[in-house]
């Protein structure tokens, strides 16, 4: 870590000074829409739905009781889940075998192949949603497999939207472990793929969470396709959430408890493990 | 890496007993014939996914462009009439309603990506740099400042909306109860103001990622270098502009072409914001062809806009990096 010349002592008050207040602008900035979802969520909607005030007059945990009556939320809560957890398990796994060949392998094609999925990160989503949406209902009108409307067509289209992240992040993370061990492995009679699993994977578990958080992120907070994709039976949070307005009212307390509720596991898991997307984010732009 | 395993197999071999050798020799042949094959397998997976959500999508969107594929032809799109460049030149014709709606929603959405990146980039450095001592509480700041980046867009971009309401947000409380700034409380999501708080919302969302790749970059930059200029008498704001910035060269380049591309495309904040119908100065290009396609059904005409979208983004890329890499050869020379 820093050593004494970087530490604050040696820094001019000014600089002190100036980095405090502007710190703690950018610490309002990010904190206050945090707050006022905490504060509001807190609220009787009578007070809501009146002038805004900073500090919550009475309080009152009913909306985090009623958020569950007026919208299926844990229907929609075991939706999401699902469709997180299926496309992270499957965009990891398929991740770490295409980072895999990435990193130790010389293979005809490689660079187009990496460049190729890194550029369809960058694609508009628009630009294949109308094609997807067609290519699902044909698919389900020719061989009866529905994957318009069900969890299954949304799984496989949000592990992909992950997938070149993540192959980026790993390729780059196993670059970081030695070659001699998994040598040593095939040495010892393992195959590629004995090597893979007993040696180069428990090394990469750091960048296997981090990457997997990623995903299940993604996964979970995926707003386009979840409209177009999804039906009454299928809803994810995504679009559930907005059936907390009607077209006369507008439930803000309810509305915020549930995105309060929703972004628990998410938040919690990302702040835990930014310190490996970091690492990882390195390793990768050292390359 | 391919060139040491085969040097060490047959050593192997050499070395061990010529039963034993025998008796591994057939699964090894084995391997050693499919191993050509091997990374293809690995990747294959990858492939294929990329191929079916991807590229094939892709592909189709193109050929959609070309057809008149209105709701009479959604479930059996073969049988939808070729319509030539007409898709194209309905969109592009700036003097049909079509066509000047479409680059209204283009312009709005430059000068929206301009000011977001923009501001993203700013408060991602300025953070960043303000953060590469330690001091307490920086750890809490860090996670404070991801935490917008880590909230779920559907849940984080709703507060805003509520924040920004007439009669019952928090902004107009600020702006009209509290500062007196305005004369009346100013509506946000409709009206001329709507781009205001969808760069403002964009940003907040934003920045936090711009800083994560930023500190990334400032850990790879060489203690030495800081040393070797502070013994040199150089002060922190010569340190930020003689070795911090020069440093981040690289990962800036590739910073801001993602926060670009991002932005450009983004669908999820001005939807959410703004709800089913945005207003015309909040009408950015995703949405827009979003709602041109599904109010009308008519996917060819929006497939035409999406195809036009990314010729865009794939000129403005090509551009953008031979810029930069003519100016960062420039600059090294």
């Amino acid at each position: 870590m820093p050593s004494a010349y970087r530490s604050p002592t040696a820094r001019p008050m000014s600089f002190v000074w100036t980095r405090r207040i502007v710190l703690t602008l950018m610490g309002l900035f990010a904190a206050v829409p945090v707050y006022v979802m905490i504060s509001t969520s807190l609220k009787p909607l009578q007070d809501v739905t009146d002038k805004f005030r900073w500090f919550p007059g009475r309080l009152t945990l009913r909306p985090y009781v009623d958020i569950w009556h007026t919208v299926p939320l844990a229907h929609y809560f075991v939706n999401s889940t699902i469709v997180s957890a299926a496309a992270t398990g499957l965009s990891v796994l398929i991740a770490i075998f295409a980072a895999y060949a990435v990193s130790r392998y010389r293979f005809k094609g490689k660079r187009i192949f990496t460049i190729t999925v890194l550029s369809t990160q960058m694609f508009p989503g628009i630009l294949f949603l109308l094609p997807l949406f067609l290519i699902f209902v044909n698919i389900g009108n020719v061989t009866g497999i529905a994957l318009y409307g069900s969890r299954g067509g949304l799984i496989i289209t949000y592990l992909t939207f992950s997938l070149p992240f993540s192959i980026w992040m790993l390729a780059g993370y196993m670059e970081s472990i030695p070659r001699g061990l998994d040598e040593a492995a095939m040495v010892d009679g393992c195959g590629p793929l004995g090597a893979l699993f007993r040696v180069v994977i428990p090394a990469a578990v750091p960048g296997i969470v981090a990457v997997a958080v990623y995903a299940f992120m993604t996964a979970w907070s995926e707003v386009l396709f979840a409209s177009v994709m999804t039906n009454d039976v299928t809803r994810t949070l995504a679009v559930g959430l907005r059936g907390y307005s009607t077209q006369y009212d507008v439930y803000w307390n309810q509305v915020m408890a549930a995105s309060l509720v929703v972004s628990v596991p998410v938040v919690a898991g990302f702040l835990l493990l930014q310190r490996y997307l970091v690492t990882g984010l390195t390793a990768g732009a050292v390359k | 890496m391919a060139a040491t395993t085969s040097a060490t197999a047959p050593s192997r071999e050499d070395g061990s007993l010529p039963g034993s050798a025998r008796g591994r020799k057939k699964p090894r042949r084995s391997y050693s014939v499919g191993r050509g094959a091997v990374p293809y397998l690995l990747v294959l997976p990858a492939i294929l996914m990329e191929l079916l959500i991807h590229l094939v999508p892709m592909v189709v969107g193109v050929v959609m462009s070309f057809k008149e594929l209105t709701q009479f032809y959604i479930r059996n799109w073969g049988q939808a009439p070729g319509a030539g460049l007409r898709n194209y030149r309905v969109v592009v014709d700036v003097n049909g309603a079509v066509g000047s709606a479409l680059l209204h929603s283009f312009l709005i959405t430059c000068a929206f990506a301009v000011l977001a990146v923009g501001f993203s980039w700013l408060l991602g450095i300025t953070g960043a740099i303000l953060m590469q001592d330690t001091f307490r509480g920086r750890g809490f700041l860090r996670a404070l400042f991801m935490t917008p980046y880590a909230l779920p867009v559907y849940a984080s971009v709703i507060i805003w909306a509520f924040m920004l309401q007439h009669d019952n947000g928090l902004v107009n409380h600020v702006l009209h109860d509290q500062l007196h700034l305005t004369s009346k409380p100013a509506f946000w999501l409709i009206g001329g103001n709507s781009f205001i708080s969808v760069v403002v919302v964009s940003v907040w969302r934003n920045w936090p990622f711009a800083l994560l790749v930023i500190m990334a970059g400032l850990q790879n930059i060489p203690d030495e270098l800081y040393e070797a200029s502070a013994i040199d008498g150089a002060g922190i704001w010569q340190q930020i502009r003689r070795i911090t910035m020069p440093s981040l060269r690289p990962i800036n380049r590739v910073l801001v072409l993602v926060l670009f591309l991002w932005t450009f495309n983004d669908f999820n904040v001005p939807y959410v914001l703004f709800g089913q119908s945005a207003p015309p100065a909040g009408d950015l290009i995703s949405v827009h062809i979003y709602q041109a396609s599904f109010h009308t059904w008519n996917f060819g005409s929006g497939s035409a806009m999406s195809v036009l979208m990314l010729l865009f983004l794939l000129v403005v890329t090509a551009a953008y990096l031979a810029v930069t890499s003519l100016s960062n050869r420039r600059s090294n020379a």
